[in-house]
């Protein structure tokens, strides 16, 4: 068996030892290039285990040719007929994966976890009420106007808005992220959650109205 | 030069070893009817009985000289109402409490038990049985379908079940396939399988929804399909609603008109065979007699399909609101679907289609028989699974996990649609100042308060070292594997102390009462464990020998030929123990070619690190260069490589 500091030296130089056929194999490789063998997943950032670089704008198509193309290697069902070991490696891959994919094609998680991987723990990722006084006094606002909607139309309107905001959002993480402005990109991010939440409730009024409607 | 050849491409499933190459079906075990198929050669195919019969009704007659399944089993109940079990699907995974809520309704009876808790237990001919134990038979007898048409042993399948499904039925439902003898290669939601036996055949891209109206269940789902992949959007439906309500409100019709009074459980079992009996007229005829004698009075009632559907229609409308909540959910209008697939052979009923058709705006297509398409897609995923497959199914877990918090409130962990298998792990803390246990309350289901989800499990934490309130950092991390079932584990950070649950109490077996069932049934006697152990040991030996091969063929030449020659030797004695029987004598060789082959591996690993480092400044002009990082290849991502 290698010793530890062997271990550590070929992590260094980007190796693992393989599982099954105990040669070199990259670190991040799903399959051992000498046996084929199926390998464990090893600590990585989600976009990088996508093939990706670390950044907000992320193209969501090839993201998305990638999981699948990774799913179609690893999932669990290719290894249905296989020992115990490599079942448990492939679920492994198969979470790791699925858990990267999710978290890159939400832009509000994917904005969260960027935020992380530069040492800060976005408010969002915390449940905790708002701090920001002009985005509490923000939500108090748009609250007030829904309560006092009472026709579809001023719904439909709010919700319209809302959702035109959110879209704007976007851009401005964008640029904030481009930029290293990551004080921006929180505060962005949290105005984002809570339009998200308000869109939320704007959608259950209008059905709650359109039902009223319905039975009158 | 062989051993090249024998080297599989990442992800491609090699051939089985010779004896796990037995061949697996596909089972729809149904509310109603079960269906078993198979891939034999290319094309699915439903197997039947003499009479060209694909259903198997879900019906169990505990008879006193042995168990009756199917059409016997049916035929049996108007003369022995208190042996015949007839939609025990529908008690799969529920609890005593749950079951209340359908008392009355049911056509079975439900045991007496002190306990307010745990799984219902049903009184079948004077026995106290429980639904795994009846499923289980079932699902023998579709074992016994199948290796009677096949000519052979059949043991591995491919299980289906509603989407809706919570995690106590479907451990439920992998426990019966398990006490028949079955080894579930893995459970699939009907919908699913459905869409996998259309979409192979059409080639057909886009999102479908699979509309499944079965008889005891409703499911709907929403799947993406694209280039050979299946991804469930989103699942949603009512696990008790069925064309077994239609029956229902048909025989209460009946009871009002005719004023019948004081009905027996056979004179209800009766009615209700009168009451299906009539609804499937319905469906060709504008108008039927529903007649019966019950108990020396004759019932003739005659009644329109207008009636009917107007009588039916708030149960379909159930299913048209629930359609909707799935597309809202995945953010989906009705015209965004391609097309939409009936499944369940309640979808024969004319206004279920008006219906359906009405809401999505396109007629819907049913061109493969809806009581055999699930077990149609059940066999072609066996197959995928044991003979590999161009396809893939990417599933997602139907109803959001939690655990509860203070005061009776849900703490969601991993919310409904999220695609299995999925890990996650959340961080709680203690609330009592010395607190050195925690008890952990797991649930399943969208409400917040705890009463209004299912309770899936309870486990204890202990341990905790005493801390002030609110210093512990307790992880809890759920997982759920690719057959949507949940393992829950748990451990408090700081000092790395660890439990962990199979989530399967409330509602299921222990494991106890699982190991006295295996033992009565005699089906994995202990022959077959060791025979078992044989394969699996061989197999892993066979890996071995497969690794080794690769990794001579490639770095061969960093031995000498002493060692080599060495190395050879041991190869041939663990060769000479695969052809034999004796299990500790193969796990014995295949430790002494580990040993062998030590010092080759550390050398594979030294070189290459030699070689990684010579090759460092190279590494850095091609970063440099800025080229693109192939994913899962080369060596992306290293520090101070990025531009």
């Amino acid at each position: 068996m290698p010793t530890q500091a062997d271990d550590t030296r070929a992590a260094r130089a980007g190796f693992v030892s393989c599982w099954s056929c105990k040669g070199p194999v990259a670190a991040q490789a799903l399959f051992c290039h000498t046996c084929g063998a199926i390998q464990p997943p090893t600590q990585l950032d989600h976009f990088r285990r996508l093939g990706l670089e670390p950044a907000f704008d992320v193209d969501l198509d090839v993201a998305e040719k990638r999981y699948l193309g990774f799913q179609r290697a690893i999932h669990p069902d290719r290894f249905a007929s296989k020992p115990a070991k490599e079942r448990a490696f492939a679920e492994a891959q198969a979470v790791a994966l699925n858990q990267a994919y999710e978290t890159l094609k939400d832009p509000l998680r994917r904005a969260a976890y960027l935020l992380k991987l530069n040492g800060i723990e976005a408010s969002v990722s915390r449940d905790e009420t708002v701090r920001d006084p002009e985005l509490l006094m923000e939500a108090m606002e748009a609250r007030e106007a829904l309560m006092e909607a009472t026709s579809l139309e001023k719904v439909e309107k709010l919700q319209a808005k809302a959702g035109a905001d959110a879209i704007a959002i976007l851009a401005d993480l964008s640029k904030a992220f481009a930029s290293d402005d990551l004080k921006a990109a929180n505060r962005l991010a949290t105005r984002l959650k809570y339009l998200r939440k308000y869109l939320d409730e704007t959608r259950a009024r209008r059905i709650a109205l359109e039902q009223a409607e319905g039975t009158a | 030069m062989t051993a090249l050849l024998q080297i599989h491409e990442p992800g491609e499933t090699p051939e089985p070893h010779a004896e796990e190459r037995g061949i697996a079906i596909g089972i729809d075990l149904g509310t109603t009817n079960s269906v078993v198929a198979v891939v034999d050669g290319e094309q699915p195919e439903v197997l039947r009985d003499a009479h060209g019969d694909g259903l198997i009704p879900s019906v169990v007659a505990l008879m006193q000289d042995g168990v009756i399944v199917g059409r016997e089993a049916q035929d049996l109940r108007a003369k022995h109402p208190d042996r015949v079990v007839s939609s025990i699907k529908r008690l799969m995974g529920r609890g005593v409490h749950d079951v209340k809520a359908l008392a009355g309704v049911l056509p079975y009876k439900i045991a007496a038990s002190g306990d307010s808790v745990g799984m219902v237990r049903l009184e079948v001919a004077g026995r106290s049985v429980t639904p795994i134990e009846i499923s289980a038979e079932i699902l023998k007898a579709v074992k016994a379908r199948a290796e009677q048409s096949l000519g052979q042993d059949v043991i591995k399948a491919v299980v289906t079940v509603p989407a809706y499904f919570d995690d106590a039925a479907r451990s439920a439902t992998k426990d019966a396939a398990k006490l028949a003898g079955l080894d579930v290669l893995r459970l699939v939601n009907e919908p699913t399988a459905a869409a996998l036996a259309y979409g192979l055949d059409s080639g057909a891209e886009g999102v479908y929804a699979i509309y499944d109206l079965g008889g005891g269940t409703f499911d709907i789902s929403l799947l993406r399909l694209q280039k050979g992949v299946f991804q469930v959007l989103a699942t949603g439906g009512d696990s008790a609603l069925g064309g077994d309500d239609f029956d229902h409100v048909l025989a209460e019709r009946a009871i009002a008109t005719s004023g019948l009074e004081n009905l027996n459980e056979a004179g209800a079992a009766a009615l209700l065979l009168a009451a299906r009996a009539a609804k499937e007229q319905l469906t060709q005829q504008d108008r039927v007699k529903l007649t019966a004698e019950i108990g020396g009075k004759k019932i003739d009632v005659t009644i329109s399909r207008r009636e009917f559907e107007a009588l039916i229609d708030s149960l379909v409308q159930r299913t048209v609101r629930a359609c909707r909540q799935v597309l809202d959910d995945a953010r989906i209008t009705p015209k965004e679907i391609q097309g939409v697939v009936l499944v369940g052979g309640s979808t024969r009923v004319p206004l279920v289609r008006r219906r359906v058709e009405e809401f999505f705006g396109r007629a819907p297509l049913a061109d493969i028989d809806p009581d055999e398409v699930v077990a149609v897609g059940a066999a072609l995923q066996a197959k995928a699974l044991t003979r590999g497959s161009d396809t893939l199914l990417l599933d997602v877990i139907p109803l959001s996990l939690g655990i509860e918090t203070m005061g009776g409130i849900v703490e969601k962990v991993i919310d409904r649609n999220t695609p299995i298998p999925v890990a996650k792990a959340q961080d709680f803390t203690t609330y009592q100042d010395g607190q050195t246990g925690m008890l952990i309350h797991v649930v399943q289901g969208e409400r917040e308060t705890v009463d209004a989800c299912r309770s899936l499990g309870r486990f204890e934490l202990l341990g905790i070292p005493p801390m002030v309130a609110g210093a512990a950092r307790i992880q809890v991390t759920f997982a759920v594997d690719a057959d949507g079932l949940l393992t829950v584990s748990a451990m408090e950070k700081t000092t790395g102390i660890r439990a962990e649950i199979a989530v399967k109490p409330s509602y299921g077996l222990t494991d106890a009462e699982m190991a006295d069932m295996l033992r009565d049934s005699l089906v994995h006697a202990r022959e077959d464990m060791e025979q078992r152990l044989l394969i699996e040991a061989r197999v892993e030996a066979e890996r071995v020998l497969l690794a080794l091969d690769a990794a001579l063929a490639a770095d061969g030449a960093l031995l000498s030929e002493e060692e080599r020659a060495a190395i050879d030797s041991a190869i041939a004695k663990l060769r000479q123990a695969i052809r034999g029987e004796e299990r500790d004598l193969i796990n014995a060789a295949v430790d002494g070619l580990d040993h062998a082959t030590h010092a080759f591996a550390q050398r594979r690993m030294d070189r290459a690190v030699a070689q990684a480092l010579k090759g460092h400044s190279l590494d850095e002009i091609e970063a440099s260069m800025a080229t693109d990082p192939a994913p899962g290849g080369g060596r992306t991502g290293r520090p101070g490589a990025a531009d």
